[in-house]
């Protein structure tokens, strides 16, 4: 990530934050929902917007939006992902907060300043969307200053953390801050917590032989966790875990945080 | 031994890769030991972050300037009496070294731990003069008694095998016969070793720094070889990597921490020397000659790929990679592996040998974390896949018009509206019990070892619609 835009984002945080703490009439975001919960998780949507809505926040969703773009850039095809940024440019315009429960989605609009940097215009609105946009547990501690949702789930689980996650965004402590205080919730950490998962958006196909052992090392490292659920904040990551562990027949259940948030 | 390893076609080489275990648990308990090492070396010094800050704008200051601080190390190194060769092409290079041997009358050559010299060629080139050379590391001694075989980690290149392998190795090509204990083995090589040190008439190196208003080149080991290799032989020979060089001792001083720390996780290594022309000295070689590499480097300068030059070779960013550590160092095809292997090697070598190697990455950005002197590596790789895709239209043609088809379906809402809603009746076809287990086309990789959910008949957007028409 550029520093200076890391910089303006934190800059711009802070502002909300302060404004936020002002408590004037009830918050307004827009929800960016992202392709994957859009067609293949919409629980993880609904849970979403239910975990918003009963923080006090007005949730409104841009009917324009559809994929951040990150297949086509993570491949190499510049040209179809301006495309696509532009689109999601247009449609969150009028916003004010956009939030996502998806790191590596959130990471995506980072990139679009760069993309569009030959265009003052558009790089202009690109710079404007990263800036406020945030990823849902960033949001909901760093924003809100909610650290207990109320949210209560019985089992022992352990938290996959998405390197987009962590290591572009650094966004590390707002997951565990709310798992923490999910009642009746014992979190075990995941060894190797560090290693990725063999998602990697279109690495999963296309290397598909070297993702299958990252993956099988992911699923061992929840194993020695004798974990009920592996929890996480990335529908890619969890649709690859959650994928191999149904084909090897594992009863761990995957859960995203917005879901587990979202219990009562 | 050039930079490319071997002949198979990229997929060949990763299946075989997958398929060795024993490899595959050597690398992965080395790269556990080294993460771990690295770590503690990191928290130990403190304010990490800053160092690797300031290891940044070294380099990238370096990299601004190169042109200037190469001339000053050639002025340097000539007052001092040393002789300096400017090589443009690995050729020129091996050419000049076979020609000092060549004067000098020599026969035998001792070498210390030098991935430029294996870029060059240059054992061969020597060999075909008649000339016998010998591998003092010792992990690329071990390597070249087994028939030559190329290294697979920049800074242990045998890494990939184990003590009984490498036992195995000793008896069958020397007749060794104790037994497999790392102290019995060392001592044993330490014997041939001792030798060869003592007969070489020239040393060769390679070069870690070269530091620039000394004249001087710093060398980098824990066992001590390239002082031997420096001390003893008459004429000493440094190659380097037009890139590896600092202005002065200071920076010398945070590169030399940041990379011991990296590499191994010590605070330094057991023996860090500054050598050069003779000049004043009583001891040390006679001649020195320093040849300065450039074989594409000077091509990266300028460009978006310029970063990469700022590499200390500490090897952080393969002790870190997840791919690596289930392929292994040879199933790159090239003597620079991992992460940083993928960005260098196609900007040395060539997208022909090398267009595989920026897609063999999830991006998990490890390896970025990693280096100390902060060379986005994930994000070169995109721009490696970007030039393989647009600048030099390498990607398969179905790829290319599946990619066509995402830009125009996912920047027109209307036409994403109509997929999704077709996708599910599609879809669903394909699904039992609300997952695909066999899928087609793209889908077959992922459904090849993962299930995956069936696209839900109601999309998120129309549950949300409904949702607001109920409470309106």
């Amino acid at each position: 990530m550029k520093i200076s835009l890391l910089f303006r984002h934190q800059m711009t945080k802070l502002m909300n934050q302060i404004a936020a703490k002002k408590g004037s009439s009830p918050m307004k975001v827009h929800l960016f929902v992202t392709c994957l919960i859009d067609t293949i998780q919409p629980n993880v949507g609904k849970a979403t917007v239910e975990v918003l809505e009963r923080l006090g926040v007005e949730v409104e969703f841009p009917e324009a939006q559809v994929c951040c773009g990150q297949p086509a850039f993570n491949s190499g095809y510049t040209k179809e992902t301006i495309k696509v940024a532009k689109n999601m440019i247009k449609a969150f315009e009028s916003a004010e907060y956009v939030v996502t429960p998806s790191g590596s989605c959130k990471a995506m609009f980072l990139e679009y300043p760069q993309l569009l940097k030959e265009d003052p215009v558009w790089s202009a609105k690109a710079e404007a969307l990263a800036e406020k946009t945030y990823e849902l547990t960033e949001f909901i501690v760093d924003i809100l200053h909610v650290t207990d949702v109320g949210a209560s789930l019985k089992g022992n689980a352990t938290y996959h953390t998405s390197c987009h996650m962590t290591r572009l965004l650094r966004i590390k402590e707002a997951p565990f801050t709310l798992l923490s205080n999910v009642k009746d919730l014992t979190m075990t950490p995941l060894p190797r917590a560090e290693n990725c998962c063999g998602f990697g958006g279109t690495f999963s196909i296309k290397m598909t032989p070297i993702s299958e052992q990252m993956v099988d090392e992911k699923v061992q490292s929840i194993e020695e966790t004798d974990a009920e659920y592996i929890i996480g904040a990335d529908c890619g990551c969890l649709l690859n875990i959650g994928g191999r562990l149904n084909r090897l027949d594992k009863p761990i259940q995957v859960m995203h945080i917005a879901e587990v948030l979202n219990s009562r | 031994m050039s930079m490319k390893i071997g002949e198979k076609a990229f997929k060949e080489r990763i299946g075989e890769g997958l398929e060795d275990t024993v490899m595959r648990g050597a690398v992965s308990s080395a790269q556990e030991r080294l993460y771990e090492r690295r770590l503690s070396a990191s928290e130990e010094l403190g304010n990490w972050e800053k160092w690797r800050e300031l290891g940044e704008e070294i380099r990238q200051h370096t990299l601004k300037h190169l042109d200037d601080y190469l001339y000053q190390l050639s002025e340097s190194v000539s007052a001092r009496g040393g002789h300096v060769f400017f090589a443009k092409t690995k050729e020129e290079a091996s050419a000049y070294i076979q020609h000092v041997a060549q004067k000098k009358a020599a026969k035998k050559i001792v070498k210390s731990k030098s991935m430029v010299t294996e870029e060059i060629e240059m054992n061969q080139a020597l060999e075909e003069i008649g000339c016998d050379v010998v591998e003092s590391d010792l992990g690329e001694y071990i390597l070249q008694v087994n028939d030559h075989e190329p290294p697979s980690h920049i800074v242990a290149p045998a890494l990939h095998m184990t003590k009984e392998q490498i036992r195995e190795v000793f008896h069958e090509k020397l007749g060794y016969e104790m037994s497999e204990t790392p102290e019995d083995m060392t001592s044993f090589v330490r014997a041939i070793l001792r030798e060869k040190f003592l007969e070489a008439d020239i040393g060769v190196t390679g070069c870690n720094f070269a530091v620039a208003n000394t004249g001087s080149i710093c060398l980098v080991t824990n066992e001590g070889n390239a002082d031997l290799v420096t001390a003893i032989p008459k004429t000493h020979i440094a190659v380097m990597g037009m890139e590896r060089i600092v202005p002065t001792m200071e920076e010398l001083d945070v590169l030399v921490g940041l990379l011991c720390r990296s590499a191994v996780g010590q605070k330094l290594t057991s023996y860090i020397s500054v050598v050069g022309p003779k000049g004043e000295e009583v001891d040390g070689p006679e001649e020195f000659h320093l040849v300065i590499l450039d074989n594409g480097r000077s091509n990266i300068l300028g460009t978006a790929f310029q970063p990469v030059l700022q590499c200390i070779r500490c090897a952080a960013c393969i002790n870190v990679c997840p791919v690596y550590r289930h392929v292994g160092g040879h199933s790159y095809g090239s003597i620079y592996p991992g992460p940083i292997g993928a960005v260098l090697s196609p900007l040395l070598g060539g997208y022909d040998d090398y267009q595989e190697l920026p897609f063999a990455s999830s991006l998990c950005a490890a390896c970025t974390d990693a280096c100390p002197v902060k060379i986005p590596l994930h994000e070169l790789l995109i721009k490696h896949r970007q030039v393989i895709v647009e600048k030099e239209g390498r990607a398969p043609k179905a790829e290319m018009m599946a990619m066509k088809m995402f830009g125009m379906g996912a920047s027109t809402p209307g036409m994403y509206q109509f997929g999704t809603k077709a996708a599910p009746v599609l879809m669903n076809r394909m699904a039992s019990n609300g997952q695909i287990s066999k899928g087609i086309g793209p889908l077959k990789n992922w459904t090849d070892i993962r299930d995956l959910p069936a696209p839900s008949k109601e999309r998120f957007r129309d549950w949300f619609k409904k949702r607001q028409k109920e409470e309106q």
